[in-house]
């Protein structure tokens, strides 16, 4: 049988293309990456005086810095954090130890992936229907609760998956020693999948530093210093969004410095979380 | 002992709660969408959906414009960030050089992790004003002699815009689609694609032979999810769409969705109307993002099956 040279050369070209165009696909990915951190770093680092960390957000045309903004993120992220991480916790354990094979679990399951990607806006509106127009004032604490509403799916699934993963003969073992259940759970089990659930509580308050959405009309925004969580509250995602919508330049340098600061915040705990779960697996 | 009895039953019950109150929260968001929504329905009933108004001044509302923003937007979206997606994949799992597949990978992951206002404020001063300069001008000129298509790239360059939202959105969901496909690549036994290789076939054919077909059910799940981001991002597109309600044949002009409109409009919102209009939006969004995100878990679950048996 003759070779047909002509087909051949035919295939070995179309598979030349389509791996040049994978090539140029993750170029692309990547070009995107650089040219979204070289911005960042080049407005945000102009803009990053001390003053940033020492003033209050400015009223238009003036200079200040955004300290409130950076206080009030890190207070509703801890108390969202503080508020989900223990729900998320407990369900994801009721999920991965008591309820591994009932069928109402692969409903939670379902019903908490569906959460992990859902708007985080219909969220807002969601704690804007149940905290602020009952309360009829906006405040920190409705915004904490709306993070809550999104830390809490990413952490029922890292917990139930690490739990997954630790072996029954641990849990057998400790049985034949006589522990009861619960401390079966909290000694042994937590103990052994303590890594990757501290991984999922990073990715969680990673997830929520950076949400804007849900805290537009719940916790709005606040010119001034205020340590009052029944009071509106500035947060440094919502003070940037108002900013870089802003006609005024210095508005719009200290968004840039507070885009630099939120994404630098974000991607160390992404990175933390990834290398504390690869730690755990290498060893 | 008694003691550690109850222990074990209060800290049973407490998981157990726990647990529910994750289907709850599921119940609790469509209850108060619905309740804060009604007032919306009950005023305009089922013309909010079909109308294309939205005038806060006389208190005609209607959803049209906000919603075909929303998908048109996402299916532009997903039409680009599909192909190169599957294409990033591929490279992660057939061609990259063993040192560097970690790197690259996890350098997508971050794309994942930037936080979607940051990819407004680009989006706003880096990235429209680009789309503005070279890219607009250069698809309307291309575009004008072709029929019926110049109508899709007409008018002024404005940078932002459906055009822009959607490249934004585009860049979003990459990552996701991309981490998707990576995974149920790596679930292709070697051994399928080493027959192939071993047949002849080139590394095009059996992508195309063996490893797409394998892994289909599984690429569909990874773009419903993406799809079900795209629906639902907010922040991003707020900056970029221009938030005009009405529908352009251009997808050049500006327009909004159903996120960039309460994103937008909420706070400012006067009158219990308005503000049920807005929520019942909401409601429309979750309810489309849930349909969508459903299928994907459904389809990503069918595919964990096979690899289980």
């Amino acid at each position: 049988m003759a070779l047909d040279r002509a087909r051949y050369q035919r295939r070995r070209t179309a598979s030349a293309i389509t791996i040049g165009l994978c090539w140029a696909a993750a170029a692309l990915g990547l070009a995107i990456l650089a040219a979204i951190l070289a911005t960042l770093m080049i407005k945000g680092i102009a803009g990053l005086t001390p003053k940033v960390f020492t003033e209050m957000t400015p009223p238009p045309g003036s200079d200040g810095g955004l300290l409130n903004a950076i206080a009030g993120s890190l207070v509703m992220t801890a108390i969202g954090v503080i508020i989900g991480t223990p729900v998320g916790i407990l369900a994801g354990t009721y999920m991965a130890e008591y309820g591994r094979y009932n069928k109402v679990t692969s409903v939670i399951r379902f019903i908490n992936d569906i959460l992990l990607s859902a708007p985080s806006i219909v969220t807002g509106l969601f704690v804007y229907e149940l905290m602020v127009r009952p309360m009829g004032h906006f405040s920190a604490l409705a915004g904490s609760a709306a993070l809550a509403v999104l830390v809490i799916p990413t952490v029922v699934r890292t917990t139930e998956n690490m739990l997954l993963l630790v072996p029954n003969t641990l849990r057998e073992a400790s049985s034949a020693l006589g522990l009861p259940r619960s401390l079966i759970i909290r000694k042994v089990a937590y103990k052994a999948a303590r890594a990757g659930m501290l991984t999922g509580i990073l990715l969680a308050i990673a997830r929520v530093s950076g949400e804007t959405a849900p805290l537009l009309f719940t916790s709005l925004n606040n010119q001034f210093w205020s340590s009052d969580l029944n009071a509106p509250m500035a947060s440094l995602p919502v003070v940037i969004f108002q900013y870089a919508l802003s006609p005024y330049e210095d508005w719009q340098r200290l968004a840039w410095a507070g885009a630099l600061m939120i994404t630098v915040a974000v991607l160390t705990l992404s990175i933390v979380a990834r290398w504390l779960s690869s730690s755990r697996t290498s060893q | 002992m008694e003691a550690l009895r109850r222990g074990d039953r209060i800290f049973r019950s407490l998981t157990q709660a726990s647990a529910f109150l994750v289907l709850a929260l599921l119940g609790a968001i469509f209850f108060s969408l619905i309740a804060g929504g009604f007032e919306a329905f009950k005023t305009f009933g089922f013309s909010f959906i079909t109308t294309e108004v939205w005038n806060p001044v006389t208190e005609q509302f209607g959803a049209l414009a906000p919603i075909y923003g929303t998908i048109i937007t996402s299916a532009i979206a997903m039409l680009i960030a599909v192909p190169i997606s599957i294409g990033i994949a591929v490279f992660l799992t057939e061609l990259c050089p063993m040192a560097l597949r970690r790197p690259i990978g996890i350098a997508i992951e971050l794309l994942a992790g930037i936080p979607s206002i940051i990819y407004g404020i680009w989006g706003l001063f880096i990235f429209a004003p680009f789309m503005q300069q070279y890219v607009q001008p250069a698809l309307i000129s291309m575009f004008k002699p072709v029929p019926v298509l110049n109508n899709l790239f007409a008018g002024p360059p404005y940078g932002i815009g459906i055009l822009t939202s959607a490249l934004i959105l585009a860049m979003m969901v990459l990552p996701f689609v991309t981490a998707v496909c990576r995974d149920v690549f790596e679930t292709v036994p070697p051994v399928l694609k080493e027959a192939a290789y071993g047949m002849g076939c080139t590394t095009r054919e059996v992508v195309r032979t063996v490893v797409i077909p394998y892994t289909r059910v599984g690429i569909v799940g990874g773009v419903m999810l993406g799809l079900g981001r795209a629906l639902g991002e907010t922040m991003a597109v707020t900056f970029v769409i221009g938030n005009a309600h009405r529908i352009s044949a251009s997808i050049m002009a500006p327009g909004t969705t159903i996120s960039a409109t309460i994103a937008n409009e909420f706070t400012e919102a006067v009158g219990d109307l308005y503000t049920s209009s807005l929520i019942a939006l909401g409601l429309i969004l979750f309810f489309i993002t849930f349909i969508v995100l459903g299928l994907a878990q459904l389809m990503l679950m069918r595919l964990e099956k096979k690899a289980g048996t």
